[in-house]
């Protein structure tokens, strides 16, 4: 819509008004051209996300007023064109009277909302003394510890949630040297337990976690931590006065990165966590796959969407706060 | 080694205790040597000027005071207190950065306030100090900007007021004034020099703009491939230069190869193939007749005239081969006979002056104590 509005007011700007016709009307070519390219770089971007984003999303959202039906796709259609020439609109809220009506679909909410938070957390905690730690090391080592911390997606993501099957079962490895060494005397239930889904979160989610840190704890200029020594503050604590708040970019990107993953994952709870480990996207794909309820599937999606956007919002806010002050 | 005899040589007389005694400070970078031995001295009070060429090591030198460095070897005492060991947060010692470092998520208030705080200084003192200091550096008003709200200049005098709120006994500054425009350049070192003598600090500044360690220093310590060459007052080192490194790299010198032919306690003769004449020198050189030893003329010690002088030592003819009018003086290319040009400097005294011309024949001639004799 902006771009558009610019498009019709925008261009003529440039051309001066006393110049001689000829070289006016070149001017204005030249600047509606310059104009037409910029947006055309600036759109493709946005026609993009229109294409792969805005368009699936308006999809999901038709479904989610849908409502189920035996046929293929399971869903009434949302507009009808009736016999007398009426086009109907049709808009069922039950899906989400019924998602906020129901006990387990707001617990499934709320354990996934604090099992990714929990993730982010542990993330958070162990990620950013391994990005520092990376971001200090000399020059050589610095280009092997940051591919080792890339290296792991170069395997599929099922495998490596595969390996952890077989790493914490019962008699995997992680059992087998517990016993060797005496700590257990018979092999402990790690699996299906929502250790081994921490486990997985914080294995999987890890990556995105610190490369944001790495390029915020990189960018710091020493001779800032030195101002500080300089002014008599100790290195502990000119870590949390000047280090932290001068990362804080770097922090909300790497929690926003593994936490709106985390909150609708599948996979590791569906692998990792017992039968009771209730987290909506293991619930999305229940509804969807098992009950085949597309609309109540849907509505589900859109509510974590709306959850999701207002915590990235409510941070922006908070970013944008801090800026000003 | 100091080849002038009875000028710029310590008189062995000890003055009061020294604020700074660095011994034989040396700095390694892997094999680099980048601080070589440096013994100095810096008495309570003073401006102490470190020169030298880029990469010679001053920095260096400054980050070892601060504790930034730990040196390879020696040791410095500040008042009396071995500090070699002691890490930059424990020193009685404040550095102003050359980038200035002042931290971006801070206001200017918080910024200076910053030292005190780390000391535990109770809050109303804090605030009231800080007022003080921003009074100090013409910043009232600023208190709640942020350090990229702010002009160069008033950056640079936040990072001084950071500096200074401590009350340090000893303050480093690395190029304090790098990144200034020339005018602003030359007030805030009138301001520096100001607020140096009402605070009673003692300055270390880092520098490689010889006209600006002119103005500020006390003494100046001319450094080169982490060496201290020669340590002064200005005008020792621009009258009595060392090295022919010293006399090049202050102010702009005419320097001639040369032979001592006769050495007496109270003069010297020196012939000069490229003067192709002998330079007569009224005072004694400590060096081994006829070695080789280089003889420094400044331009403004040179005069220039359309009449033979009176005088017969020093005397040489030559033809004007370029001019350049300054404003406050002229300076003149003369070729010598010899094919040599030597720059010459005169002081532009009256509004109607009749100048010389180019490829105008002219006498120049010198006064005996001008050339300085330096033997490396
Ligand atoms: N951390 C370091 N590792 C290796 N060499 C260094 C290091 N710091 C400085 N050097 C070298 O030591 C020498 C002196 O550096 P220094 O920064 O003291 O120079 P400087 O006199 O301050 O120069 P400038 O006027 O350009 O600031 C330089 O050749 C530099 O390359
Ligand atoms: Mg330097």
């Amino acid at each position: 819509m902006a771009a558009l509005a610019l498009l019709l007011t925008g261009g003529g700007d440039a051309v001066s008004v006393s110049a001689p016709a000829g070289t006016r009307l070149a001017g204005r070519f030249a600047a509606i051209r310059g104009a037409l390219g910029r947006r055309a770089v600036i759109a493709l971007p946005y026609a993009w996300l229109a294409v792969f984003f805005l368009v699936p999303f308006l999809i999901v959202l038709k479904i989610a007023f849908s409502n189920i039906q035996l046929s293929m796709p399971p869903v009434e259609p949302v507009m009808v064109w009736t016999a007398d020439h009426v086009l109907q609109l049709r808009l069922h809220f039950s899906n989400f009277t019924f998602v906020f009506g129901d006990e387990l679909y707001l617990a499934a909410f709320v354990n996934s909302l604090q099992v990714a938070g929990v993730s982010t957390l542990f993330a958070l905690l162990i990620g950013y003394p391994m990005a520092y730690g990376i971001a200090r090391a000399p020059g050589a080592w610095r280009n092997i510890l940051f591919l080792l911390v890339v290296l792991p997606f170069f395997t599929s993501f099922l495998l490596r949630v595969y390996a952890w099957m077989g790493l914490l079962g019962r008699s995997g490895p992680i059992n087998a040297l517990l016993m060797q060494l005496g700590i257990i005397h018979e092999p402990v239930q790690l699996l299906q337990t929502d250790f081994a889904v921490y486990l997985g979160m914080v294995y999987s989610y890890l990556p995105f976690m610190v490369l944001p840190l790495y390029s915020a704890i990189e960018k710091l200029d020493l001779t800032l931590l030195e101002a500080a020594a300089d002014l008599g503050c100790r290195p502990a604590k000119a870590f949390f006065m000047i280090t932290l708040p001068l990362t804080k970019e770097g922090i909300f990107a790497g929690c926003l990165l593994v936490f709106i993953p985390a909150v609708g994952e599948y996979v590791i709870p569906a692998l990792l966590g017992g039968p009771d480990t209730l987290m909506i996207g293991r619930v999305v794909w229940d509804e969807f796959f098992g009950n085949r309820d597309w609309p109540v599937a849907s509505a589900l999606a859109i509510v974590l969407l709306v959850i999701l956007a207002g915590f990235v919002l409510l941070l922006q806010r908070v970013q944008a706060q801090e800026g000003e002050a | 080694m100091n080849a002038v005899v009875g000028a710029g040589v310590e008189t062995g007389q000890k003055g009061p205790a020294p604020y700074v005694r660095i011994e034989r400070l040396t700095k390694r970078f892997g094999d680099f040597v980048a601080v070589r031995q440096v013994s100095l001295e810096i008495q309570r009070g003073e401006i102490f000027c470190l020169l030298g060429g880029s990469g010679c090591g001053k920095t260096t030198l400054l980050r070892m005071l601060a504790g930034f460095e730990t040196p390879t070897d020696g040791a410095i005492f500040i008042d009396g207190v071995d500090v070699t060991q002691v890490p930059p947060y424990e020193r009685p010692v404040n550095m102003m950065f050359q980038s200035y470092a002042l931290f971006p998520h801070m206001t200017v208030a918080q910024n200076v306030a910053f030292g005190l705080k780390q000391d535990g200084t109770a809050r109303g003192e804090i605030e009231s100090r800080v007022q003080e200091m921003l009074s100090l550096v013409q910043l009232n008003g600023y208190e709640k900007r942020k350090p990229h709200q702010l002009s160069g200049g008033q950056r640079q005098r936040v990072a001084l007021a950071r500096a200074l709120v401590k009350r340090p006994k000893l303050l480093l500054l690395d190029e304090p004034l790098g990144a200034l425009d020339k005018k602003l350049r030359e007030h805030t070192q009138f301001e520096l020099v100001n607020l140096q003598e009402k605070l009673g600090v003692t300055f270390v500044i880092v520098t490689h703009d010889q006209e600006e360690a002119m103005t500020l220093a006390s003494r100046i310590g001319v450094m080169r491939a982490g060496e201290i060459l020669q340590v002064g007052t200005p005008a020792d080192i621009y009258e009595f230069p060392n090295s022919r490194f010293v006399a090049d790299f202050i102010g702009s010198v005419n320097m001639v190869e040369g032979r001592l032919i006769e050495d007496e306690p109270d003069h010297v003769r020196i012939e000069c193939a490229q003067l192709g004449a002998i330079v007569y020198v009224d005072h004694g050189v400590s060096s081994p007749p006829d070695a080789p030893v280089s003889v420094a003329i400044r331009p403004e010690k040179i005069q220039l005239s359309r009449e033979r002088p009176e005088q017969t030592d020093n005397v040489l003819q030559g033809v004007i081969a370029g001019i350049a009018y300054l404003g406050n003086a002229t300076r003149y290319l003369v070729r010598l006979p010899t094919g040599f040009l030597l720059r010459v400097t005169a002081p532009n005294v009256f509004r109607h002056e009749e100048r010389l011309e180019p490829d105008e024949r002219v006498w120049l001639h010198w006064h005996s104590s001008s050339p300085v004799v330096v033997t490396r």
